[in-house]
């Protein structure tokens, strides 16, 4: 079978909150300075997911395949260095800005060129817009079903079955194939490569589109969500820190001022 | 021309739930045309009458309902937009309402802006505001074409009050066979007050070193009469149940006090907890980011502090 893992390759989103800036004018995160890019963070663990399905013995092959800038090519090694096959890097000056639509529409276009996928994972939002609804756009415009959160994700006889996660239960779904599917971070942590497998990965084939390869019309992709700002909103709360020569007196100091603040 | 706005009435065993309220609320304070609503569903036609503040309240009654599955909720949703051709479609950004809106959005050839916290309207265009990059920062998003959809995260808007019930419109829908179907669903039975509900959450984070270290956050939660919650990590590790984690990808909670202990605040903590009227940070760095979001805080190590705070709490108490 035939999976294809789409990663997304996003600012380092596990910096202090304190160095998180943004240019308002070109409505743009500034990174802080040599700050590499990243794998989104619940992509990597849909490339967990994948590897998964062919650490259980389905005779799979895995497309790792990255929309973005040519610095994308470095998440796709990545996948490739956990495991993936191949990969594809869809680059294209008409791909900058894309809303979610245009980036399912681009992302689709990709896997129907591929022609025999059976499995799309990708993770259940990107980490920085944090949108969750490029996974169900391409299934949507692949005409196929898609399972949301999944925290464990199996393969047989043409079937999916995916359990799910609820805020409150867990639930089990089943799909046939071909099917996308969205993953969660409860399917746990993504493998890290060993040094063999970083270096196999860039001797791996990796073909690069653009808009042209998939026959898209960039007027096909103008966005239907715009984006009007980006702001990082201020937090004013000075905080009080309760004085004390001792952890009882903190305590006390604590809870004589919640008391007064009518909070307990 | 496509004319007021639409919002996803949610119901629950039969009972009009909180966010539907809250939807009407935001629908209406947009005045952007009359306010409609839609309860889908398998025998929902009573607590459809239920639901106030809106004209019209259309109702899809099939036992093809009677379970969420997305492609009969989204064929559903489809059939009564057609009908109310709504400007503005509103949902919860609930279990349903995440996985149904952007279903909805590709069926109606429209985009969604999801988990707002602020709608408005300027230029007679609607404009939401959500949190992004793990709720570092604020997107302010308008829309290219229509109907415009958008979830709303619980909680963030005040429900509306009163009001009449909407004129109960039943709507037929072609409803095909789900394409993914629910083989089995476990509800976890949660004890006491929902985490999203409660007044008081006491928190614990990977610093309390274990699950032991949460024993007294157990205490705390009892003592003050909360709900326990627990940071990403916590969870990860197996100390607490999934269902008890807080944050971008867990319960987002809005209680009146949130007790955070050993919590570091990374902005995918609070992501999930800024929306707390009170936030209480106990922890011993005094430079952790959860300092500059607490209203209280006390620079200590927990292992001291937390014992003596839950001793300082029911000796107040007890004082009256």
């Amino acid at each position: 079978m035939h999976i294809v893992v789409c990663v997304k390759q996003v600012p380092d989103w596990d910096i202090p909150p304190a160095s998180f800036k943004v240019d308002e004018a070109a409505k743009k995160v500034v990174p802080p300075p040599g700050v590499a890019p990243v794998p989104s963070q619940f992509d990597a663990i849909a490339v967990e997911a994948a590897m998964r399905i062919k650490d259980a013995g389905a005779d799979a092959k895995v497309t790792i395949m990255s929309l973005g800038a040519a610095t994308a090519r470095d998440v796709i090694k990545h996948g490739l260095a956990m495991g993936g096959d191949e990969g594809v890097l869809l680059v294209d000056d008409a791909f900058n800005d894309l809303d979610s639509t245009g980036t399912a529409t681009v992302l689709a276009a990709a896997i129907k060129k591929l022609g025999d996928v059976d499995l799309v994972l990708t993770g259940r939002q990107a980490v920085d817009w944090d949108l969750g609804v490029t996974g169900t756009l391409i299934a949507g415009m692949l005409d196929a079903p898609v399972v949301t959160f999944a925290k464990a994700v199996s393969v047989s006889d043409g079937t999916v079955t995916v359990e799910r996660v609820l805020p409150d239960a867990f639930e089990t779904v089943e799909a046939t194939l071909p099917a996308v599917v969205t993953v969660s971070n409860e399917l746990g942590e993504p493998r890290y490569p060993k040094l063999q497998q970083i270096m196999a990965a860039a001797r791996k084939q990796v073909n690069q589109w653009g808009a042209a390869d998939l026959g898209l019309d960039p007027a096909s992709l103008q966005p239907r969500l715009t984006l009007e700002r980006l702001f990082v909103p201020v937090v004013d709360t000075k905080v009080e820190i309760m004085e004390g020569d001792t952890p009882e007196e903190q305590a006390m100091a604590l809870a004589r001022r919640l008391k007064e603040a009518k909070l307990i | 021309m496509p004319n007021g706005v639409l919002i996803l009435a949610d119901v629950v065993d039969g009972a009009v739930a909180p966010i539907t309220a809250e939807l009407v609320g935001a629908a209406r304070r947009l005045n952007a045309g009359p306010v409609n609503a839609m309860v889908l569903g398998s025998g929902v036609e009573g607590a459809a009458a239920q639901v106030a503040g809106v004209e019209k309240t259309y109702v899809v009654d099939s036992p093809a309902l009677a379970e969420y599955t997305t492609d009969a909720y989204t064929q559903a949703a489809a059939a009564v937009a057609q009908q109310a051709d709504p400007a503005i479609i509103l949902l919860g950004q609930t279990n349903v309402g995440r996985d149904l809106a952007p279903a909805l959005a590709f069926k109606l050839g429209t985009a969604v802006a999801m988990d707002t916290i602020a709608l408005e309207m300027k230029d007679g265009k609607l404009h939401t505001t959500r949190p992004a990059y793990g709720g570092n920062a604020r997107a302010v998003n308008s829309f290219a074409t229509a109907p415009a959809i958008a979830t709303v995260r619980p909680k963030s808007q005040d429900p509306a009050e009163g009001g009449a019930p909407g004129q109960v419109v039943k709507v037929d829908a072609a409803l095909a066979e789900p394409r993914a179907k629910v083989t089995a669903r476990n509800v976890a039975t949660a004890e006491g007050v929902r985490l999203e509900d409660a007044e008081v959450v006491v928190s614990g984070g990977r610093g309390l070193g274990g699950p032991e270290g949460f024993q007294g956050i157990e205490e705390l939660a009892h003592v003050l009469g909360g709900a326990v919650g627990c940071s990403r990590a916590v969870a990860d590790l197996g100390w607490r149940p999934v269902a008890e984690q807080v944050g971008l990808t867990g319960k987002v909670v809005s209680p009146t006090l949130y007790v955070a202990v050993a919590i570091s605040g990374a902005s995918q903590h609070m992501a999930g907890c800024a929306g707390s009227k009170n936030i209480v940070a106990i922890n011993k760095d005094p430079e952790a980011n959860i300092f500059k979001a607490a209203r209280f805080g006390v620079v200590g190590d927990f292992k001291t502090v937390l014992p003596a705070f839950i001793e300082a709490v029911k000796k107040v108490k007890a004082e009256g």
